[in-house]
């Protein structure tokens, strides 16, 4: 069972943000095969839990819930607005949640939506460096959709739906080659201490 | 088990207010604070060690050498002892004094602090924080342990012949705790020495204290200092009271909402479900703090932070009289009831000379490795 978390940051309901972030989930479940399942956290319904966490240090409840889907996911597609020239603060705020580690090597695609065409190249600029730093695998399309791509027909004609086809395939094609991984626990399997003293990066 | 009070020894403006103390009024409550802890029949009092400001809680053994010149009873503690920035060779000194002038009424907990500049403001480097706990606790350890050390490590001048004195009292250590609110490799540090694990508990949910403390318990069996269930535990725990708790949610929520930490951010009600604190009648607090156990297995030690978030002076004395007279008694009697017999107490001095004077020295290791392999054989 491979399962694909799809992180969606869009604020308003109905939102473009959503509708992409579905778009690439069923593209993402399409390559991945039968055995495949995509999964949504809409942010929005987080906000306050997202406020809390930043104040407090934990995750609690639905949030908490959330950051255990994300941490165990054999991929994530993160779809955001952009807002002031970058993604938006309530994307970065939920990345801020994640433990350093969680998305060290895990297959991501990245996405975003905008008034205009002009923000596209937000998800070169702003997108995959955050996730860069995260160590994440991210594949090289990256999907930008603005307003008007959405006007010309169904999301799935023209070049936007070709583009969430190859980047759901670039993403599908790292999760087969890596396979199911689970993050290591330390509190399962903790560094023995002899090692503690003695591995200290001289 | 032993029942006590932690602070930090923050200056914090009353919210009701606005008024905010001196810190030669706050230094002087701590004492108050203490020696009200003592009056009540309370067993610990911990300060905290920060050094800077809104904190008073620098030079903490001079803090605590003051509150053992007044009070006669209560064991003096620490929550927590800096030992990533403090030289360890200060720390086997200061505190070795400190059990003399006390005549054993000391242990420890160490921490690695949460003050990203005071790595740098000693010289030392924050990105290696558990590394310096490793280290300096590795060679506090020995200097209490071996009368000359010849020492060389990573993180401090290397010494030949040196001896630390005074010599601890009795030629015991103090005892030590570890303390970590998340850091599964401090939890590994406790079991590794057979110290004890606190865990600061109140700022965290319960679900993430289970975790950390179970994975101390395993290891502590692991290394051989005895099964899971005997292993050390201490917890931080939360008050306020009042006879009626919709009385103490209404005087501790101006409190709360601005408190250093977590103010400005979830509702007090959300963070007494999600965290250990407990605001309302002593019955509830007892009740609260009874479930503690289930899921962190028979403990030691349950510290409170009562004198935070600038609750005056006043009303922290008010609480103490509420713990020490109404709830401590009620939660000595229900934890001994229900814990078992080979689940021992909190090591004390005189414990620990006990134990130590029980073992002919010589043959010590081979009879520690005789009751790992059956247990019970050293009872």
């Amino acid at each position: 069972m491979t399962t694909v978390v799809v992180i969606s940051a869009g604020i308003s309901v109905p939102s473009s943000t959503r509708i992409l972030a579905d778009s690439l989930g069923t593209a993402a479940r399409d390559h991945l095969g039968e055995q495949a399942s995509y999964d949504v956290i809409e942010l929005r319904d987080l906000a306050h839990l997202i406020t809390d966490n930043a104040l407090t240090g934990f995750p609690t409840g639905a949030l908490a819930d959330a950051v255990r889907r994300v941490a165990e996911a054999d991929a994530i597609i993160a779809v955001s607005p952009v807002y002031t020239g970058s993604y938006s603060g309530l994307f970065k705020m939920f990345v801020d949640v994640l433990e350093d580690d969680t998305l060290e090597g895990k297959p991501v695609l990245i996405a975003a939506t905008a008034g205009t065409a002009r923000h596209s190249l937000v998800l070169e600029f702003a997108m995959r460096p955050l996730f860069a730093y995260l160590r994440a695998d991210v594949v090289p399309t990256a999907v930008f959709a603005a307003s008007e791509d959405f006007g010309a027909g169904s999301v799935r004609g023209g070049s936007l739906s070709a583009r969430i086809d190859r980047a759901a395939g670039e993403l599908a094609d790292r999760v087969l080659r890596r396979g199911t991984t689970l993050p290591d626990d330390p509190f399962e399997n903790p560094t023995p201490f002899e090692d503690l003293l003695n591995n200290g990066p001289f | 088990m032993q029942f006590g009070i932690f602070t930090v020894g923050d200056v914090t403006p009353d919210p009701t207010t606005g008024r905010t103390p001196t810190e030669h009024e706050r230094i002087k409550a701590t004492i108050e604070i203490a020696k009200k802890a003592e009056e009540v029949g309370l067993d610990v009092v911990a300060v905290g060690e920060h050094h800077n400001p809104p904190f008073i809680a620098s030079a903490p053994t001079t803090t605590l050498a003051y509150i053992g010149a007044q009070t006669s009873r209560v064991i003096l503690s620490t929550s927590t002892t800096l030992i990533t920035t403090t030289d360890p060779v200060l720390i086997a000194e200061n505190y070795a004094k400190l059990q003399h002038l006390t005549d054993g009424r000391v242990d420890l907990m160490m921490g690695r602090g949460n003050t990203g500049p005071v790595y740098p403001w000693f010289g030392k480097d924050i990105r290696e924080g558990i590394n310096l706990a490793i280290e300096n606790y590795a060679l506090l350890h020995r200097l209490w342990r071996e009368d000359v050390v010849d020492w060389e490590g990573r993180f401090r001048t290397p010494l030949q012949g040196f001896t630390s004195t005074p010599r601890p009292l009795d030629g015991v250590p103090p005892f030590v705790w570890h303390g970590s609110i998340r850091s599964p490799e401090i939890a590994e540090q406790a079991a590794y020495y057979g110290d004890g694990f606190f865990a600061n508990h109140i700022f965290w949910p319960a679900s993430h204290t289970r975790r950390m403390v179970s994975l101390y318990r395993r290891r502590f069996e692991h290394y051989g200092h005895g099964t899971a269930d005997q292993a050390i535990v201490g917890l931080g725990g939360q008050v306020f009271m009042r006879q009626n708790s919709q009385d103490a949610i209404k005087e501790f929520r101006p409190y709360f909402d601005v408190a250093p930490v977590y103010g400005h951010g979830p509702s007090l009600e959300d963070f007494m479900r999600e965290t250990p604190l407990s605001v309302g009648s002593p019955q509830q607090v007892i009740e609260r703090t009874l479930g503690f156990r289930e899921y962190v297995g028979d403990y030691q030690r349950q510290l409170f932070l009562m004198d935070h978030a600038g609750l005056p002076l006043k009303t922290v004395l008010e609480q103490l009289d509420l713990l020490g007279e109404e709830v401590v008694p009620v939660l000595r009697r229900e934890f001994a009831a229900l814990k078992p017999a080979h689940v021992p107490d909190a090591p004390t001095h005189a414990s620990l000379v006990a134990a130590r004077d029980a073992q002919p020295p010589l043959v010590e290791e081979g009879l520690l490795e005789a009751g790992h392999a059956t247990e019970g054989t050293r009872a």
